[in-house]
C-alpha cells in the first residue's frame, strides 16, 4: 500500500494542478468578454505576438516548405509519383506544419516572454499594486494577451501557409524543374476549405494555449528571479506540451473517418 | 447627552492568517482612528506585509474581521471591495512601479483606470503630484528603471497619494535608502498625508521613520501585537519585546529565525 501513495499523491497534485489552470483560464475568458476592455494593451499584444514574431514564422515555414517539395520529390520518385509535390507541400503546410511549427516558434518566442514579463510584475509587487490602484490584473494583464493570442495565431499562420507554399514552389520550379503553371494548378486542384480552417482552427487553440501557459505560469511564480525563471521554462515547455497533443484531438475532429 | 463615539477607521479583530502550517497572524488586534497613523514595528518575517495586504484584499483572512468606516472587509461582495479599495493607497516596499510606462502614467494611474479621468487631463495632475514630492517636470516622461532608487519611491509616494485616498498604507517605506533621502523620504510622508488628512497604517523596522510619522505605535511578534502605545512611551516602557526591539539588542526575548 505504501507503494501507491506517492501515486495517489501524484495524481491528486496533478489534479489539483489541473483544477487551478482551468479556473484561471475561465476567470481570464470571462474578463475577456466583459467590460471595460482595454484596447491599447491589446493592440499592444497583438504587435508584440503578430507583427514581431512574423520574420520566425516567416522564415521557419519557408524553409518547411522547401524541405518538404525536396523530400517529397526524391521520396515520391521511389514510385513515380512526382506530381503529386505540390499537393502534398500545400496539404501538409495548411493543415500540420504551419499551425504546429507556428505554435512551436511563438511558444518559444511569446510564452516565454509573456511568463517572465507577468513572474517580474508578479515577485516586484507590481500584481498587488494592480489591484490598490483599482485595476483587476486578470482583465488589464491576462484579458489582453490571451485576446491577442487567440486572433493573432491564425493570421500568422494563414501567412506563413503561404510563405511554405512558396518556398515549396521556389524548389519545385526552379530546382526540380516542375512547370510554374503546373505546379501551381496541382497547388489549387485538391486543396479544400477544410484544409485552410482546419489549420487556422488549431492556430487559435495553440494562440491561446502558448498565452494562457505564459500567463499561467508568470502569475503563479514565486520566489524571486529562480521562481521567474522557471515559470518560463514551464510556460514554454508545458504550452509545447499541450500544443503537440492538442494537436492530435483537432485534426481527430476534422479529419477522422 | 453625550455625542456618540466615531467608529475607526480601521478596525481588527481576531484576524488569523496562516500559510500551510505556518502561522503568519493568529489572531490581530488592532484599531486605526481617522486621522491617526499608527505604525507597526517588527522583525522581519513576523507578517507585518501580510497584516496590510489582508486588510487590503490581497491576501484573504482565514478568520477574524477587518473593518473599514464601519463596512465589513472579510468576505465582502467583489461591488463592496472595489468600494473600499478606491478608499485606499499604497507605498509599496519595493516601490512597485510598473516597468512598462513612464513615470507620469504611474502616478495617473489610478486616476486614469480607477476615475476614468482621460489621459491629457489626468497629466497634469500626475505633474503636480511629481512636484509635490520633490520631483521636476523631466521626470515624468523617463522609466522607472531610468530612476534611483530613493526616485523610485518618491514617485512610488506620489502614485499612493495622487487619487487623494482616505486611508494610506507604507510598507517599509525607507528601506534600501541612506539616512538622508529616508529623512526627506519621511518629511515627504508626514507633509503629504497632513495635507490629505488621511488615515495611514505603515510598517517598518526603521526606528528613524517610526519616530518620525507615528502618533501609535504597535508592536507585532508572534503573530499578536503584543504592545501598543503612543509613540512618546517606546523609549520608556518596560515591555522587555519593544525595549529589545528599540536599542537593537540581540540579547532579549526575541529569537531571531534561524539563530541558535
Amino acid at each position: 500500500m505504501r507503494l501507491l501513495q506517492p501515486v495517489g499523491a501524484a495524481f491528486l497534485a496533478f489534479l489539483g494542478a489541473v483544477g487551478r489552470l482551468a479556473m484561471f483560464a475561465g476567470q481570464g475568458v470571462s474578463h475577456a468578454f466583459r467590460p471595460p476592455f482595454y484596447g491599447r494593451l491589446i493592440g499592444k499584444q497583438m504587435v508584440e505576438i503578430g507583427y514581431y514574431s512574423l520574420p520566425v514564422v516567416g522564415m521557419t515555414t519557408l524553409f518547411s516548405g522547401m524541405v518538404l517539395a525536396l523530400q517529397s520529390y526524391t521520396g515520391f520518385a521511389r514510385f513515380s509519383a512526382e506530381g503529386a509535390v505540390a499537393t502534398v507541400v500545400v496539404l501538409s503546410m495548411t493543415r500540420e506544419l504551419a499551425p504546429v511549427l507556428a505554435g512551436l516558434m511563438v511558444a518559444g518566442r511569446i510564452g516565454a516572454s509573456i511568463a517572465a514579463e507577468i513572474g517580474t510584475m508578479r515577485v516586484t509587487e507590481q500584481i498587488d499594486a494592480l489591484t490598490t490602484l483599482s485595476t483587476h490584473p486578470m482583465k488589464y494583464l491576462i484579458a489582453p494577451r490571451l485576446i491577442a493570442g487567440t486572433t493573432m495565431l491564425p493570421v500568422l499562420v494563414l501567412i506563413g501557409d503561404i510563405i511554405g507554399v512558396f518556398g515549396g514552389y521556389l524548389v519545385g520550379v526552379y530546382k526540380l524543374d516542375f512547370n510554374s503553371t503546373i505546379y501551381l494548378e496541382r497547388t489549387i486542384e485538391y486543396l479544400e476549405t477544410v484544409d485552410v480552417v482546419s489549420g487556422l482552427v488549431k492556430a487559435a487553440v495553440f494562440g491561446f494555449i502558448v498565452a494562457l501557459m505564459g500567463c499561467y505560469h508568470g502569475y503563479n511564480s514565486k520566489g524571486g528571479a529562480q521562481g521567474v525563471g522557471r515559470a518560463t521554462t514551464n510556460a514554454v515547455v508545458s504550452a509545447s506540451i499541450l500544443i503537440l497533443i492538442s494537436n492530435y484531438f483537432i485534426t481527430e475532429l476534422f479529419f477522422s473517418k | 447627552m453625550t455625542a456618540e463615539a466615531k467608529p475607526p477607521k480601521i478596525s481588527i479583530r481576531g484576524v488569523k492568517k496562516a500559510f500551510g502550517p505556518k502561522v503568519v497572524l493568529d489572531g490581530i488586534d488592532l484599531d486605526v482612528d481617522e486621522g491617526e497613523s499608527v505604525v507597526v514595528v517588527g522583525g522581519s518575517g513576523t507578517g507585518k506585509s501580510v497584516l496590510i495586504k489582508c486588510i487590503l484584499g490581497i491576501l484573504d483572512a482565514d478568520s477574524g474581521s477587518i473593518k473599514i468606516d464601519g463596512t465589513e472587509a472579510c468576505g465582502a461582495s467583489r461591488q463592496t471591495r472595489a468600494e473600499l479599495i478606491r478608499k485606499m493607497g499604497m507605498l509599496f516596499q519595493g516601490g512597485a512601479l510598473f516597468d512598462s510606462l513612464p513615470v507620469w502614467e504611474n502616478v495617473a494611474f489610478g486616476l486614469i483606470e480607477a476615475k476614468g479621468m482621460n489621459r491629457k487631463a489626468a497629466r497634469p495632475i500626475a505633474l503636480e503630484n511629481l512636484h509635490k514630492v520633490g520631483l521636476a517636470d523631466r521626470v515624468a516622461d523617463l522609466y522607472p528603471a531610468e530612476l534611483s532608487g530613493g526616485m523610485q519611491k518618491r514617485v512610488s509616494l506620489a502614485r499612493a497619494i495622487a487619487t487623494g485616498p482616505e486611508i494610506i498604507f507604507f510598507d517599509e517605506p525607507t528601506t534600501g535608502l541612506d539616512p538622508i533621502m529616508a529623512d526627506v523620504i519621511n518629511r515627504l510622508i508626514v507633509e503629504r498625508v497632513k495635507e490629505l488628512g488621511a488615515t495611514t497604517l505603515t510598517i517598518t523596522h526603521d526606528m528613524g521613520s517610526v519616530r518620525k510619522i507615528a502618533d501609535r505605535v504597535a508592536m507585532l511578534h508572534d503573530g499578536k501585537i503584543i504592545w501598543q502605545g503612543p509613540v512618546a512611551d517606546i523609549d520608556t516602557t518596560d515591555n522587555p519585546y519593544v525595549q529589545q526591539f528599540v536599542f537593537g539588542q540581540e540579547e532579549g526575548p526575541i529569537r531571531i529565525g534561524g539563530a541558535r
